[in-house]
């Protein structure tokens, strides 16, 4: 393995626990807002909170880490990436900034706003859209070049069915995600009330996220040939294993039974679907303009930059490990007794 | 306005406000340690309440220093791509040993919040506070050196306008770290004191809650003393910072103070209006050889002037002012802090430590410290134009091309206007009208029951 391939797998794993981190924020958002209208929010608002606000901050550290990393690694993405996203990146950074201090200002603050908790709930859904976008564009076909110039085309990105149904699935995906992992939590916190809503949920997203995820690899057919084919003919069997995944998992909760061992599923099957994308996407990083060979960092650059990651990561783990301990395997913690 | 004018506004913007609570961030750390660790040590309620009530308003700031330090870190090359990919193969380590930082302080300050009762010993909560300290200081620290960089390149060579040999940490220990990094860090620590005695004073001037009263009087006297010992840091750092310009971007020095002619014995010009085509300074109080010195401990030493330099690679003439401003800041909260511990150390001036114009002149030192680091930045960062990396690559050359540039500043700017006017109604609405004296006899009748 090269530089190149360790870092765009190291950058494609910490992209895939903000994936997973992020959608259990974001979805949880909008289950508070939605309890909050529905008035059930009594029953499971405190169970939310009692996991979102240790955990929050350490989510938004993935992202950072994940495009810190991507210009890192490979510095030619910032030219070509940057001078594209603009405007979409520049949607989702504010989208960002309006959810993270909202949920700070409604959760911390000495009262809470409907209106406060509406603004961090919607933006929540929004992120996963707007953020989405950026692998679309990934995928070619929206950017123009003349010589040294480049333009994103606004209008195929808006009529094309292949973004569209992105946004769909990435939306869908994070409640999915989310009521995974508050089903799990319910269990463990022997909190019935909540619990059977947000098993309820989970159930309700599963076949409309698979039914999205078939409508995304039609259109990318059409949008990026040469990607799907590689999907289907070379990787077929890592989306094989998710929906294995996801049909253990759906049963698991159908049945009442191991609430953990479904939740592993969850990320087994996003892990799986995530990676098979990611590794038939290669070697373009950006279709077809940036490949992970050209552009990436100089030799003693990328080293520095690993040594410093297995560094970080020696410091990092046992930290996240202490986190969990303290906010989700704590089961006096969890039922709110802490 | 050009694309090269927008971009340089919404990068001042977006860094105008991420610096306020970035200062925040890396000073307030320590202060709530400090406080935490007097009230277990002394076994005084009062000071746990204070430091309970400080991590309180601190989760407010450190959610929107988190945001808008997401958007600078993204900024970065949506609005200087050019930059971005070539000083990318660069800069690349110590941002991302920033993010390492910062990803430890949020794992630690996340723990720390969440267990103030948790453990058994008070002790265990207290040490929690040292990985947040040292992951903010350090993400300071990593980001001063990609600034410093900018200043100061070191550790690669230029080919074919590419950035090759790159040698990773000779470019981040650049010649300005140390001295930036110093400067930054005691700042930041000086801003935070005097931020909370300005809290502290304006309490003990409009105080609805009689009981709260002892209360105010421990948080003013603890941040004046904290704030006078970094205020004296912040001082050496800062004459450390204009001794390395001297050696080292003199160019930026004689800027500073519109220093035209290289001579010996030079004037430090305080304030005035200059006439640029004449070369001329009006109005200024000027101290004659006292730059020479600033420059090198000896009024007779040399120091560039302006006219040694090409004219188009000399920074905007408004750099004079933010030096003069930010001086003067720094120097009025010394005073104050120095007078205020001077009633304390003698006994005949007691009765004017908590007077009411000692405790307006408190009040006013906390904006005046924000303001000191506002115009400090900007000194820095307008005193390096017109380069973006000084020597190599020039602002005009990194700037993006895309289009969509207005409605994205004007959706920033909004924002920040946002941002800033809700955080601090909530963190207001936060103290109003919750006395600190109800959670201080909470917290004693709790120890009386253990």
């Amino acid at each position: 393995m090269d530089y190149a391939q360790i870092g765009i797998l190291v950058l494609w794993i910490f992209l895939f626990c903000y994936i997973i981190v992020a959608s259990i924020d974001f979805g949880a958002g909008f289950f508070t807002l939605h309890a909050k209208i529905t008035h059930q929010d009594k029953r499971v608002n405190h169970l939310i909170a009692r996991y979102l606000n240790p955990v929050w901050e350490v989510t938004n550290v993935f992202f950072v880490f994940f495009f810190v990393g991507l210009v890192g690694f490979f510095p030619d993405t910032a030219k070509y990436m940057g001078t594209v996203l603009l405007l979409p990146a520049s949607i989702s950074l504010i989208l960002l900034s309006i959810r993270g201090s909202f949920y700070a200002f409604e959760n911390y603050g000495p009262d809470t706003k409907l209106q406060w908790l509406a603004m961090y709930a919607l933006a929540g859904l929004f992120i996963p859209a707007s953020l989405a976008t950026a692998l679309t564009i990934s995928e070619g076909g929206y950017i123009t070049k003349h010589g040294d110039h480049l333009d994103l085309k606004w209008a195929e990105l808006f009529l094309s069915p292949f973004s569209w149904s992105v946004v769909f699935l990435a939306i869908i995906t994070v409640l999915y995600i989310s009521s995974g992992f508050l089903t799990f939590y319910a269990s463990r916190a022997e909190d019935w009330r909540a619990y059977k809503l947000v098993r309820y949920w989970f159930i309700f997203w599963g076949p409309p996220m698979i039914a999205m995820s078939l409508f995304v690899f039609l259109t990318l057919r059409i949008q990026n040939r040469a990607h799907f084919l590689t999907a289907v003919q070379d990787y077929w069997y890592m989306f094989v294993i998710s929906f294995i995944c996801f049909i253990v998992a759906l049963i698991l909760t159908l049945a009442r039974k191991a609430h953990g061992v479904a939740f592993i599923m969850v990320i087994l099957q996003m892990f799986f679907a995530f990676f098979g994308y990611g590794i038939s996407k290669l070697p373009y990083l950006l279709y077809p303009y940036v490949t992970i060979d050209h552009g990436a960092a100089n030799g003693a650059m990328a080293l520095a930059l690993i040594i410093a990651f297995i560094a970080g990561l020696v410091l990092l783990i046992p930290s996240l490990l202490l986190l969990m301990r303290l906010f989700v395997f704590d089961k006096d913690y969890v039922k709110g007794k802490k | 306005m050009n694309s090269i004018e927008i971009a340089r506004l919404l990068t001042g913007m977006t860094l105008a406000v991420h610096i306020i609570f970035a200062t925040i961030g890396v000073g307030m750390p320590l202060m709530f340690a400090i406080a935490e660790f007097l009230g277990i040590k002394k076994n005084d309620a009062e000071y746990l309440t204070l430091a309970r009530r400080w991590v309180k308003g601190y989760t407010i700031t450190v959610a929107v220093g988190v945001v808008t330090g997401t958007i600078i870190g993204l900024q970065l090359s949506l609005l200087w791509p050019s930059f971005m990919k070539i000083g990318g193969h660069v800069i690349a380590l110590p941002l991302f040993m920033e993010t390492f930082a910062f990803f430890f302080e949020a794992i630690f300050l996340s723990i720390y919040l969440y267990t103030w009762d948790r453990f058994k010993s008070q002790w265990t909560h207290l040490i929690i506070s040292i990985p947040v300290i040292l992951g903010g200081s350090f993400s300071a620290l990593f980001i001063t050196s990609v600034n410093s960089f900018m200043n100061t390149p070191a550790g690669f060579e230029m080919k074919h306008g590419r950035m090759v040999n790159v040698e990773p940490w000779a470019a981040m220990l650049n010649d300005s770290f140390l001295v930036r990094s110093f400067h930054v860090v005691a700042t930041a620590l000086m801003t935070m004191a005097f931020v909370l005695a300005a809290i502290a004073a304006f309490k003990l001037l409009k105080n609805k809650f009689k009981k709260d009263t002892s209360y105010h009087k421990k948080a003013l006297k603890l941040t004046m003393i904290l704030g006078l010992i970094f205020t004296i840091g912040s001082m050496i750092a800062g004459d450390a910072s204009a001794k390395f310009l001297h050696q080292e971007q003199p160019e930026k020095l004689a800027a500073y103070e519109w220093h035209y002619d290289t001579a010996s014995q030079a004037d430090l010009v305080f304030f005035g209006i200059l006439d640029e085509h004449k070369q001329e300074v009006s109005g200024a109080i000027k101290i004659p050889g006292l730059l020479s010195f600033l420059a090198d401990n000896n009024v007779n030493t040399k120091v560039k002037g302006m006219n040694d330099f090409k004219s188009n690679e000399l920074p905007p003439m408004i750099v004079h002012y933010y030096f003069d401003l930010m001086v003067t800041m720094g120097v009025f909260c010394f005073i104050v802090s120095a007078i205020f511990i001077l009633t304390r150390l003698f006994k005949r001036l007691r009765t004017w430590t908590y007077s009411r114009i000692m405790l307006y002149l408190g009040v006013l030192t906390g904006p005046a410290a924000l303001l000191a680091i506002e115009f400090g930045w900007f000194l820095t960062e307008q005193g390096r134009q017109p380069w973006i990396i000084r020597g190599y690559m020039k602002v005009a050359q990194a700037a993006t091309e895309a289009g969509g540039l207005t409605l994205v500043s004007i959706l920033f700017g909004v924002l920040y206007l946002v941002l800033l006017f809700t955080s601090a109604y909530v963190i207001i609405r936060m103290f109003k009208d919750k006395p600190a004296y109800e959670l201080i006899e909470e917290l004693s009748s709790k120890r009386g029951d253990a």
